[in-house]
């Protein structure tokens, strides 16, 4: 099979063309540096089976980060049959060096100049025909985005296919001319061929920035941003989530159930109580997932999370940080997996780690999951909403706390410089996608882990036979019993217990498991915790929820990104030590307080 | 006009690169994004709590800390 590998620097939408190419789904975003992976996707092409790669954005073939590597070594151990080059339009001035540098290599390449619609904005020309003669390589304008110029590019790809990479890319620096010569070059080619106007004309980002990196307001407004999220998250999602859990529960007592009524009762209760329950009551949440990830897809859409980390860097910095730890940490509100993977720009190994021991206090998704089902249920719907954001504040309290104790172990002066990419709009499209995208890893994860779970969780509270459900005498009763006095003191239940130990697998569980051993779903649900727990030990439980281990792909991550069990473990112990204290300190103080 | 750091001009300033005395990785990863000796570069603002500054060079906006900023002398225009 024939292999094309898309190539380029960051940020130029190498993989925005992947999925218009390959019809997939990888995640996109205005921030250099979201693709650390190599993906792979099957197209057809003429009449071949063609294998399409999507690679990390590169600075240039010498680059020492760890996503800079993979390219190196991707390009050493398999040759491409055909180098897709895609370079950004209005930086053509200075991307020509990464395409002299690949053409010093011998691959077969065809170029394309994405972002063609920007540079038109800018007011910059560029003669594809000129410049593709003096360089030798076709060269086509695209919009990767929009899809102007997509079916030239295509049929160009198509033929070019025919010939194969005439050299090897071994050697590669070897091979490299030295900067003075790509230099000379790159002016003989952009002296007949491009035009950029001296001066920008001031455009929509200026003006934007202008606001939203204001000395003073920049802060205020970046605070003032997030607390709307929230509170839109909250807003539209909690009713949303209702509306399908009552759905589901309706579903359940006029066809599930009697559908089932001819089976033994304990397969009945397997079936109804245990995997009905505990998926259903999770279930609920996917609208308000699609809900969230459309809001952060918006927000890394447009690229304020440069803005971000220009406006966070000079604080990160006295933690031991810098701006793109935060960017991370603001990823990590989605997933904490993808945020440690992202670490990968960063060449200090020492940053890495200090980075990754704070992305698991990062309240992801799936923990926000937890939070609204019981804010809902135990505060009014007036400071539901703030209480939620009580728990981002902690999140980032948690991480600022980590990075300040364990900055001197890890110490880096690593550099920061950053691309600043202008504002973009999303597109309809690529917001569909990534809804569909964050549904089906839903879907995923539940049938991998949740399952399993409320499985697990509802044997354990139905077995022995002898033991009434979920009372003392089950082994779920008996291992709360032995866990009791380690929670007491947090004010967390023997019931709690268990759930919290499920959630140790993710966080998704929590609730299911909260089902199957109330043996109520949905709304029911929700009642009988307000009748259960009063919101101290409500608030207890969320923070504890909140700051351990988030789930065992995240441990998994941990382990694979630092390539270190001994800082895998620590990660565990630590996020355990600082949950439990945190929570301790909570409980106690407010009872002392007489709440 | 004698050259001067980078990171001691005023936002709205603009200035002729003359030397970038960095080495290695970050020497590579500049001259990638446009740091190149003769280029112009324009200060466009600093950050507060002395952040970042986001320079322009041709059509790229960058970030850099005020100790690499420090590294790279420019002349003013």
């Amino acid at each position: 099979m024939k292999r094309i590998a898309l190539l380029g620097m960051p940020n130029t939408g190498k993989s925005t063309l992947f999925n218009r190419m390959t019809g997939a789904s990888a995640r996109v975003g205005n921030w250099p540096g979201i693709t650390v992976e190599l993906l792979t996707g099957k197209i057809i092409l003429g009449e071949d089976i063609v294998e399409l790669i999507d690679l990390p954005g590169i600075y240039d073939l010498h680059g020492f980060s760890e996503d800079e590597q993979v390219v190196r070594h991707f390009l050493h151990d398999n040759v491409p049959d055909l180098a897709l080059i895609v370079l950004n339009a209005t930086q053509i001035e200075r991307q020509l060096s990464l395409l002299l540098q690949l053409k010093n290599i011998n691959l077969n390449m065809v170029v394309l100049l994405n972002m063609s619609d920007e540079a038109k904005k800018f007011g910059i020309t560029i003669d594809a025909a000129k410049m593709s003669e003096a360089l030798g390589i076709p060269i086509f304008l695209l919009s990767a985005k929009y899809g102007a110029g997509y079916d030239v590019a295509l049929q160009a790809v198509t033929k070019a296919l025919r010939y194969t990479t005439p050299g090897l890319a071994e050697h590669l620096r070897d091979q490299l001319k030295s900067d003075g010569q790509i230099e000379a070059e790159m002016a003989r080619v952009l002296q007949h061929s491009v035009q950029v106007p001296s001066r920008l004309p001031d455009n929509l980002t200026d003006h934007l920035d202008r606001l939203m990196l204001h000395p003073w307001l920049g802060l205020p407004i970046f605070f003032g941003i997030m607390y709307l999220l929230f509170q839109a998250i909250f807003f539209f999602g909690q009713p949303l989530q209702n509306g399908v859990s009552d759905l589901l529960t309706w579903l359940r007592d006029t066809a599930v159930a009697p559908l089932l009524s001819s089976l033994p009762v304990v397969i009945q209760g397997l079936l109804l109580d245990g995997i009905y329950n505990g998926l259903s009551t999770v279930a609920a949440f996917v609208p308000l997932i699609v809900l969230f990830f459309l809001f952060m897809a918006i927000v890394e859409d447009t690229g304020y999370l440069s803005r971000a980390a220009f406006l966070m860097d000079a604080l990160m910095a006295k933690m031991g940080l810098d701006g793109r730890s935060f960017v991370m940490l603001l990823m990590g509100f989605g997933c904490n997996v993808p945020a440690l993977m992202g670490t990968r720009v960063m060449r200090s190994r020492s940053l890495r780690l200090l980075t990754m021991l704070v992305i698991p206090f990062s309240l992801c998704s799936a923990r926000l999951q937890v939070f609204v089902f019981i804010t809902a249920a135990l505060f009014s719907p007036k400071t539901a909403p703030l209480v939620l954001f009580s728990l981002y504040l902690f999140s980032f309290a948690t991480a600022i706390l980590t990075a300040l104790l364990f900055k001197r172990f890890l110490p880096n002066n690593e550099p920061f410089v950053l691309e600043l990419p202008p504002y973009r709009f999303p597109t309809l499209r690529q917001l569909v996608l990534r809804g569909w995208h964050e549904v089906y890893h839903f879907i995923h994860r539940a049938s991998k882990f949740i399952v399993a779970g409320v499985v697990l969780v509802w044997l354990l509270t139905h077995l022995p036979p002898s033991a009434a459900p979920a009372s003392a005498d089950t082994f779920s009763g008996i291992l709360g019993t032995w866990l009791h006095p380690l929670f007491k003191p947090i004010g967390i239940t023997a019931e709690l217990t268990i759930a919290l130990l499920f959630g140790f697998v993710a966080k998704e569980i929590v609730i299911g498991s909260l089902a199957v051993i109330y043996g109520l779903g949905g709304q029911a649900l929700s009642h009988s915790l307000a009748l259960q727990l009063d919101w101290v030990q409500a608030y207890s439980f969320m923070l504890f929820t909140l700051i351990y281990t988030p789930c065992l792909s995240t441990i998994a991550t941990l382990r694979s990104e630092s390539k270190n069990n001994g800082f895998m473990m620590f990660s565990i112990v630590w996020s355990l030590v600082l949950a439990w204290l945190a929570s301790f300190v909570f409980y106690q103080g407010a009872r002392a307080l007489g709440y | 006009m004698p050259a001067v750091a980078l990171s001691t001009l005023v936002p709205g300033e603009s200035a002729t690169i003359v030397a970038i005395h960095t080495e290695g990785p970050l020497h590579q990863r500049l001259l990638a994004m446009g740091f190149r000796a003769g280029k112009l570069i324009e200060l466009i603002r600093r950050a507060r709590f002395s952040g970042p500054l986001q320079v322009r060079i041709g059509t790229t906006d960058i970030l850099l800390r005020q100790n690499e900023a420090e590294k790279i002398l420019v002349k003013k225009t």
